[in-house]
């Protein structure tokens, strides 16, 4: 009992991923009809976006420290970064600290700006043509993106901490009535899957209860209709580009702490949030979110010691597995719509 | 003759030319110039170009005919890959077998895998081939290591049964042969500062490409080859006219595996070792770009693609930032740290920024791929109405109207 909550637990934090970058996938699929296969490198660039606060932020300048001195009796050089300058020393390690936090605030415009950029620059010119010409232009896209990170970056990971405040772990056993130490739970873990459920409302609030969401719903429903109307559907649909695109960003941004970033931890994920839209049905938001954090928690699930005895390897394909069998069984996946992609 | 039409004929003839005189042609630099590292004609490079030459006629019979976007090709490669060792490893290191063994193999998987995945179309299709291969790779790495060797992979061992060959003599490595012909025999020709190459397994593979792109062209030109292009333009008026798709999709996906089975056994042939590395969907992935950027659905294109990625995988990762200098000195000192700092992103490791952008262009700007373009050159100089040997036409027409 206690070892499948704890893999439930640990599935939440992937599951939460998956279906983040599984609902920006989806956004831009029923909105504007085109199969991104750049999203992968949309949540990585997020995910850089930390990177990049985090090192600005420990930009330093050498100041001589007359308090300090080494062995001749010089004083010694000390680095100090900038930020102590402007806040303050405790203040300044204070941001410092909460780097991947802050840069949430950074990368929704930055993402945003990508995202209507990759739109307005390229994808339009995309609508028209087959969905294996947009499939392989954004794949190029992801390949160019990465690419550019690899050449700033680096190959290796760069580890990206999370705030102090988050290090330890939670012990969720004990606040469950089992055994103490039984089920440990890492603290940042719980805040992701709490920031990917906020991000998720938001924009599932936004979508309903704005005007903007209402228009952009109807657009989903008949873009031409709504055109018609005298509404300028498109350049709605641009923006909805550039949310979808700060979803995955902020994705990214949050997921630093867990995996350290690298220039390909979008494909990784990229491979299997398409096998997450296709299983939640191709165009349902809802699905392609309920179907990210249960293939999430199947996955750890999978990963289970006793499982692993059953049937060994099972957690490296289970995923797979799960999409073969609905796509084969249910064509529109959990809850497609009718007539979304069917040629 | 040989039951091709005359264009069809010289294509061929032309491909037979161009694979025979690779070792002069490919190496037009002598060895001693500052050029000499632009030189393709070294053996495991030609085998590369050959070997994925045919992965990509045998891509394209797919997609581009079809229209099918399978992004799973790899399994079938490193299926075959695994076949052809094991064949090596218990039989014989003749290569015949190993090979023969390897399309069976592609053959059957990629018709149990194409059952499954053609039942749907479209992105569908293209999700499930990728779930499909995805799985094949997650399993040789883990819980199928007896059979593939794990993250190890496979190699030929001295104590390897090989129940048709002859004890090794001791200190002897079990090589890959072809009734005694090593496949690493190389005959080096040297004319003045030129040095050519030639390789004993490059021409084995070469003549396996060349049988593969005469099939090709038969498959191209029958009305098996039509049909396909049918369902491409349209699945469902073909359907009301009474004809199943399935049977010929199917047909071209086995077939398309089988020739992808080919190139992972000749890969073993040429290098004698199989990993599961061969089967990630990055593999599948280039086989999709070799194709487009060469030109779907054109008989030479996806050749030429394949040509074109492995030379600058091979050759265009190796400029460095030296080279570069090497090459801007006659500039002034400034303008050749400008023009070496702008250039440097693109050359040496970062090859893969190049291909992408220049894949981007290809789908953006020429979705006929680079046969395409050569079209378009010839017509603009040798007048417009001039038809092109190759180009089946259609191949920028959409997958499927309504």
């Amino acid at each position: 009992m206690e070892a499948i909550v704890l893999q439930v637990l640990n599935g939440l934090d992937k599951g939460s991923a998956y279906a983040l970058i599984a609902l920006g996938l989806t956004l831009i699929f029923g909105t504007l009809g085109v199969v991104n296969f750049a999203h992968g490198a949309l949540f990585m660039i997020g995910a850089f976006c930390a990177v990049t606060l985090s090192r600005l932020l420990t930009l330093s300048h050498i100041v001589i420290d007359e308090t300090q001195k080494d062995f001749l009796g010089n004083a010694r050089k000390v680095e100090v970064p900038y930020i102590y300058d402007i806040f303050g020393e405790a203040a300044g390690n204070v941001i410092i600290d909460w780097a991947v936090p802050i840069s949430i605030i950074v990368a929704i415009p930055v993402m945003m700006a990508i995202g209507v950029a990759i739109e307005r620059g390229l994808i339009k010119h995309f609508y028209k043509r087959p969905h294996a010409d947009q499939i392989l232009v954004t794949f190029g896209l992801a390949i160019v993106l990465q690419e550019i990170i690899k050449y700033f970056y680096g190959a290796n990971p760069i580890p990206t901490p999370a705030p102090d405040a988050f290090r330890g772990s939670f012990d969720f056993g004990a606040a469950l009535g089992f055994d103490p130490n039984v089920i440990i739970y890492p603290y940042w873990r719980l805040v992701y899957f709490g920031f990917a459920a906020i991000i998720i409302s938001a924009v599932f609030a936004f979508l309903q209860f704005t005007t903007f969401g209402m228009v952009v719903r109807a657009g989903m429903a008949d873009r031409e209709t709504v055109g018609l109307l005298g509404i300028n559907i498109d350049r709605r649909f641009t923006i909805m580009f550039g949310l979808a695109a700060a979803v995955a960003g902020l994705a990214g941004v949050m997921y630093t702490p867990i995996n350290s970033p690298n220039y390909h931890m979008g494909m990784d994920f990229l491979v299997l949030s398409f096998v997450v839209v296709v299983v939640g049905g191709m165009g349902s938001l809802v699905g392609a979110v309920l179907a990210g954090f249960l293939l999430g928690i199947l996955e750890s699930i999978a990963s289970m010691g006793a499982v692993l005895a059953v049937l060994p390897g099972i957690n490296q394909i289970i995923l797979y597995l799960v999409a073969i069998i609905i796509l084969l069984t249910r064509p529109r996946g959990l809850m497609g719509r009718a007539g979304v992609m069917e040629d | 003759m040989l039951g091709l039409e005359k264009s069809d004929f010289r294509l061929l003839l032309l491909v037979i030319v161009l694979t025979l005189f690779a070792p002069f042609l490919l190496n037009p630099f002598p060895v001693d110039s500052t050029m000499a590292q632009f030189n393709a004609g070294y053996p495991d490079l030609m085998q590369r170009f050959v070997i994925f030459g045919i992965f990509a006629i045998g891509f394209n019979i797919l997609f581009g005919l079809t229209g099918y976007l399978s992004f799973g090709h790899a399994a079938f490669l490193g299926a075959g890959s695994y076949a052809a060792i094991w064949m090596m490893k218990l039989l014989t290191m003749n290569v015949i077998p190993a090979i023969v063994l390897s399309i069976v193999v592609a053959g059957l998987f990629s018709l149990a895998v194409g059952f499954v995945s053609l039942r749907r179309s479209g992105i569908y299709f293209s999700i499930l081939t990728l779930a499909f291969a995805q799985m094949s790779y997650s399993l040789a790495y883990s819980v199928l290591t007896p059979i593939t060797g794990g993250e190890t992979g496979l190699q030929p061992k001295i104590d390897d049964p090989r129940i048709l060959d002859s004890v090794l003599a001791v200190g002897q490595q079990a090589r890959a042969n072809l009734f005694g012909l090593d496949m690493s025999t190389s005959h080096d020709l040297i004319v003045g500062g030129w040095a050519f190459t030639f390789n004993a397994g490059y021409y084995v593979a070469a003549l396996l490409m060349v049988i593969s792109f005469y099939i090709s062209i038969r498959i191209f030109r029958s009305p098996f080859g039509l049909m396909l292009r049918a369902i491409k333009s349209n699945q469902n008026r073909l359907g009301y006219t009474g004809v199943s798709a399935r049977p010929y999709t199917l047909a071209a996906f086995v077939i398309s595996g089988m020739y992808a089975g080919l190139a992972g056994g000749l890969m073993v042939a040429m290098d004698t070792q199989a990993g599961a590395e061969r089967m990630f969907w990055t593999a599948s992935g280039e086989v999709v770009l070799m194709t487009i950027l060469g030109g779907a659905g054109t008989l030479i294109g996806p050749v030429l693609g394949a040509g074109m990625i492995k030379y600058m995988e091979n050759i265009v990762s190796k400029i460095n930032s030296t080279v570069l200098e090497g090459w801007f000195a006659w500039m002034p000192e400034i303008i050749q740290d400008v023009v070496v700092a702008v250039v440097y992103p693109f050359v040496g490791k970062g090859w893969h920024l190049t291909l992408g952008l220049v894949f981007m262009l290809v789908v953006i700007f020429l979705p006929g791929g680079l046969m395409e373009g050569f079209r378009r050159i010839s017509d603009r100089f040798f007048g417009g109405s001039r038809k092109t040997d190759n180009s089946t036409g259609g191949t920028t027409a959409p997958t499927a109207a309504e």
